[in-house]
C-alpha cells in the first residue's frame, strides 16, 4: 500500500496548457500516473498531447471521475484554483505554484476546512508526491525513488532528494515521499501525514525532514510521543542559519523561543525520535532502525 | 520586505489609519521647510529599518523651523546599529495622554490571522510579554471573516484601554487589520497607539511588513526599496534573482533549494568548516545563473574556496555543469571550486566536469565529501 496516492488516482491538471504544467503532467503520465484530464476555461474540447482539456474542473470530474488535482497556474490564480477543485469535489488537492500570497492562503485554507472538511490539500509551493511504482503528483524526480517500506515527508523541495536518494542507495525504497512545502500556511502539515503514515500496514519506517521557523516541528514531536509506534528519523535544516527574517515583535511573542533547529531537535528527541545532524546518513541510520 | 516607518505610515494614511501630519525630508534644508508647512512643534525622526533609533539619538523635539533644521542636521547620516540615516521624517509633535500597543500578524501555528493589544504601550511589548503576559491580549481571527466589530470592541475591553479611548481605539483596529489585509501584510503593528489630550486615538509609529508574493497586486511597492539600505553586494545578488545572504566564514556555497543550501551549511560547519555565505539559485537554474551566482561571490574578498552543491529535480546538472564549465573558460576564478552533483542529468553534467582542464575544479560524489574538500581548500581543519 502506499498513502494518498496509488495506482487508482485519477488526476487533473490545472494549469496543464501552460509550459510547466505541460512537462510535469507528461513525465507524471510517463511515470504510469493516470492523467486524465486538463482546465483552461476557454480551451474546453482541445487536447494536450491526447489529454482532454476541459473549461472547469467541475466538467473534468464529471466526464473523467477524477479524484486528485495537480495546481501549475501562476499566482495570482492559484488560490482560486484550489477553491475551483474543493467544490468540485477533488478529494486531494495538490498546489505545485510558488509564490501564492499569504493572504491567500490563509484565506483559502480556512475556507476549504469549513467548506470541505474532507478534501487534503498539499501545498502550496511544495514539490508534490509520489508512490514508486504507482503514481507521481509532482515534480519530484522518479529516478532516485524506489518501491519500498518506509515513508518521507518533509517541508523542503531538493532537501528532500536528497533523503529519498539516501535511503534509496542504501537499498531502502519507499511507500510514499511527500513534500508538503515550506510556505507560511501549508495546507498539510507533519501531523496529518505521519498519521496517515502510521496507519499504512505497509509503511515500517518513517522519515521527516524539518527547517527552521514555525513549530510544526514541534507540534509532529508532540504527536509521535502519542500515537506512533513506528520508528521515525528526522533531520533539521538550519542549524547554522542567522536568524531569518524577523517578523517584528509580534512574531516573536507567538513563537516565544520554539522555532530554532535546537528547540526541535530537543523536542523530537525526547519524543523517542532519531535525530541526525548530517542528512548524508539517513540511509544508514533508518537501516539500523529496520534491522535490515 | 521591512517598510520604513514614513512609509508605513503612507500606506496606513491611505487607508485611513490615523497618523499625525508630517513630511519626510532627505536634507536639514527640507526639515526646516517641513516643519514651517506643519507649524508648532515637530518631532524629528531618524528613517532606518532597525529598532532601538530612540536611544541611539535618532529622535528629537523641535520647536521652531531652525531648530528643526539643527535636529536634522544632527541626525542625518547618524549611522544607527550600522544603517546610515539618509531621511528624517518630520512631524507635528502629539500631546500624549496614553500610550497602548497593537498588531495584526499571521499564526502559522493556528493558521489564523492573530490581534495583539496592549493597554501598555510604548515599551519593549516581549518584555511586557513576559512578566505580565495577562496585560497582553491576543485573539484569534477567522481570515474569512476577517476583524468583526464585535472582536474589534472586544479587544479593546479586554485589554482595558482607558474609556475615553475605546471608540477610537476599536476604529484604527478595524483600519488597521483593513491594512494588514488589503496591503499584503505579514506584520502591522503600532507601538505606540496614542491616546492624545483631546482624545483623539492615532498610531505615532508603523512597523509594516511586505508580504513581497502580493506585489503583483500593488504595483507601486517595489518603490518602497529604492529607499532601503542593500549592501552592494546583495543588491547585486538580487538584481539577478538570485537568494543571497552574506555570513562570516570563508567557504563560499551555492546550491539549489533553500533547504538543500540550508542543509549545505549545516555539513560545512559540522566538519569543521564555515560557510562565508547563504545562496539559492532556485529551481530550474541554467549555465548563466551559475556563472551569475559565481560573479556575486568573487565580490566577497573573505571567499577562500566555493562548494557547488546541487540536486537536480527541476534544475539540470548538466546545464549546471555546463555553467561551471564557461565559468573557468571566461571568468578569472580567484579560488578552487568542489562541485558535487546529483538527480536529474547528473551522469552528464559529470562527464561535462571532465572536460575542465583545471586543478582548481573537484568533483565530489557526495555531500559530506565536498564539505570535507572544500573546507581543507579554505584552509582549515576537517573535524
Amino acid at each position: 500500500m502506499a498513502i494518498l496516492i496509488d495506482e487508482n488516482t485519477k488526476v487533473v491538471v490545472q494549469g496543464l496548457t501552460g509550459k510547466e504544467g505541460r512537462f510535469h503532467a507528461l513525465r507524471n503520465r510517463d511515470y504510469g500516473t493516470h492523467v486524465v484530464a486538463g482546465t483552461r476555461p476557454g480551451k474546453g474540447g482541445e487536447e494536450v498531447a491526447g489529454i482532454p482539456i476541459f473549461d472547469t474542473v467541475a466538467q473534468a470530474v464529471e466526464a473523467t471521475g477524477a479524484n486528485t488535482s495537480m495546481i501549475f497556474v501562476p499566482p495570482p490564480f492559484a488560490a482560486d484554483a484550489i477553491l475551483e477543485a474543493a467544490a468540485a469535489g477533488v478529494g486531494l488537492i495538490v498546489c505545485i505554484t510558488e509564490g501564492v500570497p499569504a493572504q491567500d492562503e490563509a484565506k483559502v485554507y480556512n475556507y476549504v476546512k469549513q467548506t470541505a472538511p474532507n478534501t487534503m490539500l498539499i501545498g502550496p509551493n511544495c514539490p508534490g508526491l509520489i508512490s514508486p511504482g504507482k503514481s507521481n503528483v509532482g515534480i519530484m524526480p522518479d529516478s532516485i525513488t524506489a518501491p519500498g517500506n518506509v515513508g518521507v515527508v518533509s517541508r523542503s523541495g531538493t532537501l528532500t532528494y536528497q533523503a529519498v536518494h539516501e535511503l534509496t542507495t542504501h537499498g531502502l525504497g519507499q511507500t510514499t515521499c511527500i513534500g508538503i512545502g515550506g510556505d507560511p500556511v501549508p495546507g498539510t502539515t507533519f501531523i496529518e501525514v505521519l498519521a496517515l503514515f502510521e496507519a499504512d500496514p505497509e509503511t515500517e519506517g518513517i522519515v521527516m525532514i524539518g527547517e527552521i521557523g514555525g513549530d510544526a516541528e514541534e507540534r509532529a514531536a508532540e504527536f509521535i510521543k502519542e500515537h506512533v509506534t513506528k520508528p521515525v528519523v528526522a533531520y533539521i535544516a538550519g542549524v547554522t542559519a542567522p536568524k531569518g527574517k524577523k517578523m517584528g515583535h509580534a512574531g516573536a511573542i507567538i513563537s516565544g523561543s520554539k522555532g530554532t533547529a535546537a528547540a526541535k531537535q530537543k523536542a523530537l528527541t525526547a519524543a523517542g525520535v532519531t535525530v541526525l545532524d548530517d542528512p548524508t546518513m539517513i540511509g544508514d541510520a533508518m537501516k539500523e532502525l529496520l534491522g535490515s | 520586505m521591512d517598510l520604513l516607518e514614513y512609509q508605513g505610515k503612507s500606506l496606513f494614511a491611505r487607508i485611513g489609519v490615523p497618523v499625525p501630519e508630517g513630511r519626510a525630508a532627505a536634507t536639514a534644508e527640507e526639515a526646516r521647510e517641513a516643519a514651517r508647512e506643519l507649524g508648532g512643534t515637530v518631532v524629528v525622526k531618524a528613517q532606518v529599518q532597525v529598532g532601538g533609533r530612540g536611544k541611539a539619538g535618532g529622535i528629537k523635539l523641535a520647536e521652531t523651523p531652525d531648530e528643526a533644521y539643527e535636529r536634522a542636521a544632527e541626525i542625518l547620516g547618524m549611522d544607527i546599529k550600522g544603517h546610515t540615516v539618509h531621511r528624517v521624517w518630520i512631524e507635528q509633535a502629539s500631546k500624549i495622554k496614553a500610550e497602548y500597543y497593537a498588531s495584526f500578524t499571521l499564526d502559522r501555528s493556528a493558521k489564523k490571522h492573530m490581534g495583539i493589544i496592549s493597554a501598555k504601550g510604548g515599551m519593549d511589548i516581549e518584555r511586557v510579554a513576559e512578566t505580565e503576559p495577562e496585560a497582553v491580549i491576543k485573539v484569534h481571527i477567522d481570515p474569512v471573516m476577517g476583524l468583526t466589530n464585535w472582536l474589534a470592541t472586544e479587544m479593546v475591553y479586554r485589554a482595558k484601554l482607558d474609556p475615553e479611548a475605546a471608540r477610537g481605539a476599536v476604529a484604527l483596529l478595524k483600519k488597521l487589520y483593513q491594512a494588514f489585509v488589503e496591503f499584503d501584510c505579514d506584520l502591522v503593528e503600532v507601538n505606540p497607539m496614542i491616546l492624545t489630550e483631546d482624545g483623539q486615538v492615532m498610531a505615532l509609529d508603523a512597523k509594516v511588513t511586505l508580504d513581497e508574493n502580493g506585489f503583483f497586486r500593488h504595483n507601486d511597492f517595489p518603490e518602497f526599496a529604492k529607499e532601503h539600505f542593500v549592501p552592494p553586494v546583495e543588491r547585486m545578488a538580487k538584481d539577478r534573482g538570485l537568494n543571497f545572504i552574506k555570513l562570516d566564514g570563508d567557504v563560499g556555497i551555492i546550491g539549489n533549494g533553500a533547504g538543500l543550501v540550508m542543509s549545505t551549511l549545516d555539513v560545512v560547519s559540522l566538519v569543521g568548516g564555515k560557510a562565508a555565505n547563504f545562496l539559492d539559485v532556485g529551481g530550474g537554474a541554467g549555465a548563466d545563473t551559475i556563472t551569475d551566482a559565481l560573479e556575486v561571490l568573487m565580490q566577497d574578498p573573505s571567499v577562500k574556496t566555493v562548494l557547488i552543491n546541487i540536486f537536480g529535480g527541476i534544475t539540470r546538472c548538466d546545464l549546471v555543469a555546463q555553467g561551471v564549465l564557461e565559468a573557468f573558460q571566461s571568468l578569472d576564478l580567484p579560488w578552487p571550486i568542489v562541485v558535487r552533483l546529483d538527480g536529474t542529468n547528473a551522469a552528464e553534467g559529470r562527464e561535462i566536469l571532465a572536460k575542465v582542464q583545471s586543478d582548481k575544479l573537484i568533483p565530489a560524489a557526495t555531500m559530506r565529501e565536498a564539505a570535507e574538500h572544500a573546507v581543507r581548500l579554505a584552509g582549515g581543519e576537517v573535524v
